[in-house]
């Protein structure tokens, strides 16, 4: 084992330097430490905070696979016209598609690792902290999220502002009030709106083409909706392709089968809060089903333009768009989320709630979960703090049957010839 | 009469190296130590010089803040040394121990006749009132307060501690007369809490409320049974002793005699032979430690059970309030790829590619490394599944960090001590030192508040 023995004598030469964070980041990364307990117990469970972030991470990795096979399949299929009788092994996954998503998907990947480590790397080696793991998961979140055609600046600048403003200048992992890969988000959104909305963006060479010959057009299905055109929509996909995710969409959240998979892999893991899961379907189905309702009440004419995504089946809003990602691994964010667990039903319900009724209102962009979460991370700790008191007016109501005995007065101190030494 | 009480959420952390139910009689050690580090909060005054003889229960110090709380020799002999740390702290007192032992007698109090204030005037002056905690603060009790109870956890459920029931057989005599004398110290109950199906001398004692537990860590810590059976209040004090413990003070009420003698366990993968010893309160741990024999070259010693107890050496002497000297491998190595590939022979309380879920009765070899660097807390939600008591032991310990007097109040830091933390340090995500974090909270409190 030389490679250890080298490693170590590194560290120890760099130990206490300025670059010791950046050496001790690839070193643990390769090695868990030699750190043994000195305070308190003399023995640790075997899960730490990179065993977490890494299992959050083989989560995502189907998502990440399914994004790149799908980014191709949108494209020729955008291009050539959709195949008649899909075949998952003759139209999906093939090599043209992997390839294509590979070139388009991969370089987000790089760009949003490299470009937010490296910030995280210059925040340790300023303030001498150890490079924290909460960029792993963010790192390859930030790429599912985004259209595949975002421009690798645009994703860089906004990298830099998520992980800076977002996280570092709260004092790093486990002190920021938002999701660092929602601030990402919500950066490029609001800077570059062109980019991240429309019926262009979501198929690679959509926007190129845009005004040519060519011209392709990959809308999504909440883009449909949101216009009115629930036939076209049904038309082009079907139930299971919303589902299974061979539609149109954000890099990694189209396929609903595989972020479900996911999900139950972090529940059963223990990693992420089944409650805000489950709380959070429940709030976007109660939310769903009071939009059917206003319309089976008819009290929203059909030439509204916010007939079209409410009429949409309540259940539905869980298998298109963004909300099933946002759910399973943006809304379980221990940092941002709730910390108690029945803070954990309230934040959960009502990401959901607000996702689905932002989704319907929001008449420039038909999706709203990353801003419902958004808002949520704020109130996290509000509901909190009512959850606690809770515990708090508990120990005060005890108090009142308080046995408070009288000190004891005999005093009879015995007498002491003390020599003192 | 007894009490069921059932606790659901704790983690039993099973280690290889229990002790055998077999008692052997350790050899007399020549130097006894009594470390300082084991009364917290007490500035000690001596009452003797080094080179002065003492006999087995005469004071060698006193509490400065309180004069009449003696501390006495277990062993009689001659004081050898003081070593003092910064300050001229004392830090321990070594004691070169007699060929034959004598006592220093005193009358055996009429448990029949006594009242509280005798009672406590003599456990104060022949050294055995500092066997008596109490909470909040987890320190030695405060004679001039009146306890609205007093509880006795009789049963162990910490890794590798010893076993209650098997250290207090034949000890009726002993307990009894200690229970009686302390039901004279509170107008309130004697709570003791035995397993579930335990044989434990308790059983037959008068003048205790019985309750029976079951479940898993931290079921045997009297934190854990508080919270259960009558939790502390605001201004309530409550006190708590080790059964252990309650055998010296039957043995010094009914004889007049302190004598220091204690069966503890020996325990740990690194032991050879894991057995119980009879020995006595100080005596060097090689006494007993090489009886048994060890296995590694590199191990750590622990004083105490693995959650809870001190780091020593083999020089090191058994703690004053230590049933339990446990010696695991120590950790100090790298792993290749550690945190990210599959753990077989490591306990988790998550399944992220660890399996110890699959096999909750396994016994591990757990050595002391840390698994992974400290970090800021992050994960939520985890420490509650090991954690019994009603309380949100996140938020107190971050407003123990913050040191915010007014929520520690709220949040219950009256009601726990650093140990009942101990759990949830062990599978603390992010490697943060809980108990310490607790003791100064508490230390901070005790101090501001009083």
């Amino acid at each position: 084992m030389g490679l250890k023995e080298k490693m170590h004598e590194i560290k120890l030469k760099y130990q206490g330097k300025k670059m010791a964070p950046a050496f001790n980041a690839f070193h643990t990364f390769l090695f868990t430490p030699n750190e043994t307990t000195h305070s308190g117990g003399h023995i640790r469970a075997v899960d730490d905070l990179k065993r977490t972030m890494n299992t959050v991470i083989l989560a995502l990795l189907p998502c990440l696979l399914f994004g790149i096979f799908n980014a191709g399949y949108q494209h020729y299929s955008a291009v050539n016209g959709f195949p008649e009788n899909f075949s998952l092994l003759e139209h999906f996954i093939t090599w043209d598609n992997f390839w294509l998503g590979a070139i388009t998907v991969l370089p987000l990947v790089i760009v949003s690792y490299g470009v937010g480590l490296l910030v995280e790397f210059i925040f340790a080696v300023i303030k001498g902290h150890e490079v924290e793991e909460g960029y792993l998961v963010t790192g390859m979140l930030v790429p599912l999220i985004v259209p595949v055609d975002t421009p690798l600046w645009m994703l860089a600048v906004a990298v830099v502002f998520g992980v800076v403003i977002g996280k570092e200048v709260f004092g790093g992992t486990g002190m920021n009030i938002l999701n660092p890969a929602l601030t990402i988000r919500a950066f490029l959104f609001f800077a570059y709106p062109t980019w991240m909305t429309g019926d262009k963006v979501w198929v690679h060479e959509g926007v190129q083409r845009a005004g040519t010959a060519d011209a392709i057009s990959g809308e999504t299905i909440l883009g449909y909706l949101a216009q009115g055109n629930s036939e076209a929509m049904y038309a082009k996909y079907d139930l299971s392709e919303m589902f299974f995710g061979f539609i149109p969409g954000s890099v990694g959240e189209t396929s609903t089968f595989l972020i479900l998979l996911g999900g139950l892999f972090l529940i059963f893991t223990k990693i992420a809060s089944w409650r805000i899961m489950l709380s959070a379907v429940l709030g976007s189905l109660v939310m769903g089903l009071i939009f059917n309702a206003v319309i089976d009440f008819g009290w929203i004419p059909e030439y509204s333009k916010f007939y079209g995504l409410m009429q949409f089946a309540y259940w539905k809003h869980l298998i298109v768009g963004g909300l099933a990602f946002g759910i399973v691994y943006m809304a379980t964010d221990p940092v941002t989320g709730s910390q108690t667990n029945r803070g954990k039903w309230f934040y959960g319900f009502f990401i959901g709630f607000i996702s689905v009724m932002i989704r319907v209102f929001n008449p420039g962009y038909p999706e709203g979960v990353f801003l419902a979460i958004l808002l949520m991370n704020v109130f996290a700790p509000t509901i909190d703090h009512y959850v606690v008191q809770g515990n708090v007016r508990k120990r005060l109501k005890r108090l009142k049957n308080a046995t408070i005995l009288p000190d004891t007065v005999d005093g009879a101190t015995a007498e002491l010839k003390a020599e003192t030494v | 009469m007894s009490k069921a009480i059932r606790i659901k959420k704790g983690l039993n952390i099973n280690l290889v190296g229990a002790a055998e139910q077999i008692t052997l009689q350790a050899v007399s050690s020549n130097v006894y130590a009594i470390n300082l580090n084991d009364f917290h909060g007490i500035t000690p005054k001596m009452l003797i010089k080094e080179g002065h003889e003492v006999k087995a229960g005469e004071p060698l110090f006193y509490n400065k803040n309180r004069e009449d709380m003696l501390f006495v020799s277990p062993v009689s002999g001659e004081l050898v040394e003081i070593s003092r740390g910064a300050r001229r702290r004392i830090l321990t007192l070594k004691i070169l121990a007699d060929k034959e032992q004598q006592y220093h007698e005193s009358k055996p109090i009429d448990l029949g006749k006594a009242d509280g204030a005798e009672v406590r005037a003599a456990l104060l002056k022949y050294g055995c009132w500092p066997f008596i905690k109490q909470r909040p603060y987890d320190v030695i009790a405060n004679p001039d307060k009146t306890p609205k109870a007093i509880f006795i956890s009789a049963y162990g459920t910490a890794p590798l501690a010893a076993n209650p029931d098997y250290i207090l057989q034949g000890k009726e005599q002993e307990l009894q007369a200690a229970i009686t004398a302390l039901g004279k110290l509170t107008p309130g109950k004697v709570h003791v809490v035995v397993g579930k199906d335990s044989d434990s001398p308790f059983t037959a004692i008068e003048g205790v409320t019985l309750h029976k537990i079951s479940g898993p860590h931290p079921a045997g810590l009297v934190g854990t049974q508080i919270n259960r059976i009558d939790p502390i209040n605001k201004g309530e004090i409550v006190w708590t002793l080790s059964p252990q413990d309650l055998i010296i003070i039957g043995e010094f009420l009914l004889t007049g005699r302190f004598n220091a003698q204690r069966t503890i366990a020996l325990a740990g993968s690194c032991v050879k032979a894991p057995k119980y010893y009879t020995t006595k309160i100080g005596a060097e741990v090689s006494t007993f430690l090489y009886a048994s024999g060890v296995k590694e070259e590199k191990f750590r010693l622990v004083n105490g059970d693995v959650l809870t107890g001190q780091k020593i050496k083999p020089d090191g002497h058994l703690g004053f309030y230590n049933n339990t000297v446990a010696a695991i491998p120590e950790g100090d190595d790298y792993e290749f790829f550690g945190w990210n590939k599959p753990v077989f022979n490591k306990i988790s309380s998550t399944r992220a590619l660890t399996f110890s879920w699959m096999n909750p009765k396994k016994k591990y070899d757990l050595d002391t490394n840390t698994n992974g660097e400290h970090r800021a807390f992050v994960v939520t939600g985890r420490y509650e599944e090991v954690f019994p008591l009603d309380i949100y032991p996140l938020q107190l310990l971050k407003a123990c960090m913050v040191k915010d007097l007014e929520e520690m109040e709220q949040l219950g830091l009256y009601e726990v001590a650093p140990e009942d933390f101990a759990l949830t340090e062990f599978i603390c995500i992010s490697k943060q030192p809980h108990q310490q974090i607790i003791r100064e909270g508490l230390d901070l409190l005790h101090q501001e508040i009083g």
